[in-house]
């Protein structure tokens, strides 16, 4: 009765194949990833240190440590975090839970995401004409936090969106049938319950802004400074910039020094992003539905 | 066994909660529910009953003007709710308070047990504890479900079970203090058990709020229902005494057919 058919023999071979194919793709995938990790642990490795992390840079790169792109790129990401999440998230509100449902909000909703296809080096210019320019930011960490926020802000719309979509409907209708107002129901059931989804989307999206040149070498970073910077109104040094600098335009250049900058600027990066996947898988454990 | 004249004007009786006159629903350009006009008595179970499709759940929302919050629902016509046209009620949210909702399927909002009942009051400003407490305590015993539950107020509503659940969200509707109470096919995901207990809560309920029920299982209007309007094809075909609807003394051949279970 359950003897196998020609067919069934057929299907579980095709079966195998297939499993194994997308398999193979899967291993494809993390092949590049674990190489580039693991050629930058052995050749930068070394390199860093306590030390290596704390000290001022000396002799164009080839001396001393990364102390300012490192400090650098904590502020421009700060700051960009501080510029682009509050405008996100409340844009991302309306547009899900208060726009109604028409041509406009669609448009609307159309616009961000070829936003979020606009190439980092136009927005780098329009970082420089609008902040460095028009509102006389100069080069300086504000202008480039904004450009980045700027260059961050549809996908932090995107990533708060979808988290408040996954919300079920149900649970407004139920409470709007209670007589809460719009915003009642979303502070008291919508937000806390995409909240966990949104923090996790949003750091995860602007930490990979930590690693773009293009948007901030125009408009706040500089390829050295021999100080650390004191306030937004300053221009920094940035860790992408400082990699490209001494990659390519400083004449022996230890090897160990570039390997070990890129290890600590894909560590943070990671480390953000890994901070962002424990929050997110702590708090779903907390999960109400 | 009298279908109100539409053209009277609206009863001021003080015996009327709810008066519905010519009242049209919408979605888009399609009327599916068309010139329904009808009197819900203060303290009676009015049951609707109707196939799938007929209209039964667009009634109930355009009541509380849920209408609004969809971009595709219209509704015309007027309804008089203790004596004042909904839709002239500038604050649309206290009249909302005022008619509590329960759904066909339960929703456990994602909140506790004791918040899914205080979140009410707590959305009119009360916070004082003792007052919320006793809220929550009447609300849940009165839904027969507080003696389940006491020992576990803080564990999520959501996790409850389906028959459970459908109690909690009856608590939840009573913690409006309502004088109207819409029910949705209650006992749709409910088990005969559960059903029956929630039943005799209904009967029990009746001598505070007004309560009108739409379900599909002609016998549990028969149960309970004072009085039953039956809607089909997005019309009420007729409303009348429950138990002379059942007993044959219709207007209409397609209720008979319809409450006999000769429908198709
Ligand atoms: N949001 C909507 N948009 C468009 N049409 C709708 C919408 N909701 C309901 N309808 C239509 O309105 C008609 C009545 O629906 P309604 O939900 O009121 O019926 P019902 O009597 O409650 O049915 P059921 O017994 O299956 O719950 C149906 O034809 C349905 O397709
Ligand atoms: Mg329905």
């Amino acid at each position: 009765m359950f003897a196998a058919s020609a067919l069934n023999e057929r299907n579980r071979r095709v079966e195998g194949i297939y499993k194994a194919l997308f398999g193979l793709m899967t291993v494809l995938l993390v092949v590049p990833v674990l190489i580039i990790l693991g050629v930058l642990i052995a050749k930068g490795g070394p390199a860093v240190s306590f030390e290596f992390l704390f000290t001022p840079p000396t002799d164009q790169g080839r001396q001393g440590g990364i102390l300012m792109p490192l400090i650098g790129t904590i502020w421009l990401v700060v700051v960009a975090l501080i510029a682009s999440v509050p405008i996100g998230v409340a844009a991302a509100i309306y547009l899900s839970e208060y726009a109604p449902e028409n041509w406009l909000t669609r448009l609307i909703n159309l616009a961000i995401i070829n936003l979020a296809g606009v190439p980092s080096i136009v927005h780098a210019l329009f970082g420089v004409g609008a902040f460095v320019v028009f509102f006389e930011f100069g080069i300086s960490i504000l202008a480039a936090s904004l450009t980045l926020a700027i260059m961050t802000l549809p996908v932090v719309i995107v990533a708060t969106r979808e988290s408040l979509q996954a919300v079920p409907m149900a649970f407004r209708e139920a409470c709007w049938n209670m007589g809460a107002t719009r915003w009642q129901t979303i502070r008291k059931v919508v937000l806390p319950n995409a909240i966990s989804g949104i923090l996790t989307g949003v750091i995860l999206e602007v930490s990979r802004s930590a690693g773009e040149t293009a948007p901030i070498m125009f408009t706040g970073a500089v390829t050295f400074l021999p100080f650390l910077p004191t306030g937004v109104l300053e221009p920094t040094m940035a860790m992408s910039l400082h990699l490209f600098t001494i990659s390519n335009s400083v004449p022996n250049m230890p090897d160990e020094i570039k390997y070990g900058t890129a290890l600590v600027l894909i560590s943070m990066v990671l480390i953000m992003n890994a901070a962002s996947i424990a929050f997110r898988v702590y708090l779903r454990g907390k999960k109400k539905w | 066994m009298v279908t109100p004249d539409p053209t009277a004007a609206p009863s001021a009786t003080s015996d009327v909660k709810l008066s519905v006159r010519n009242l049209t629903i919408s979605y888009g350009e399609e009327a599916i529910l068309r010139d329904v006009s009808l009197d819900v008595r203060e303290h009676e179970i009015f049951g609707i009953i109707g196939p799938a499709g007929s209209g039964k759940t667009s009634f109930l929302r355009s009541l509380n003007r849920m209408d609004e919050v969809s971009d595709t629902m219209s509704v015309e016509g007027s309804v008089l709710f203790s004596g004042r046209d909904i839709h002239e009620v500038r604050n649309v949210y206290n009249l909302r308070q005022r008619i509590g909702v329960v759904f066909p399927l339960p929703v456990g909002l994602p909140l506790t047990i004791y918040e899914n009942v205080a979140l009410s009051p707590r959305l009119r400003g009360i916070r004082d504890k003792s007052t919320l407490d006793e809220t929550v305590e009447r609300c849940l015993t009165r839904a027969a479900l507080w003696d389940e539950v006491k020992d576990r107020l803080d564990a999520l509503g959501s996790l409850l079970s389906g028959g459970q659940q459908q109690r909690l969200t009856i608590a939840r509707a009573l913690s409006q203090d309502p004088e109207l109470l819409l029910l949705d096919e209650f006992s749709i995901a409910v088990d005969p058990v559960t059903t029956m207990r929630i039943e005799d809560v209904l009967r029990d309920l009746k001598q505070e709020v007004t309560i009108i029920m739409v379900t599909n299982l002609v016998q549990q209007a028969r149960r309970l229902a004072d009085r039953t309007a039956f809607f089909l094809n997005g019309k009420l075909v007729e409303v009348g005494e429950t138990e002379e609807l059942f007993t044959g003394s219709v207007q209409d051949q397609r209720t008979r057919d319809y409450v006999e279970g000769r429908f198709g």
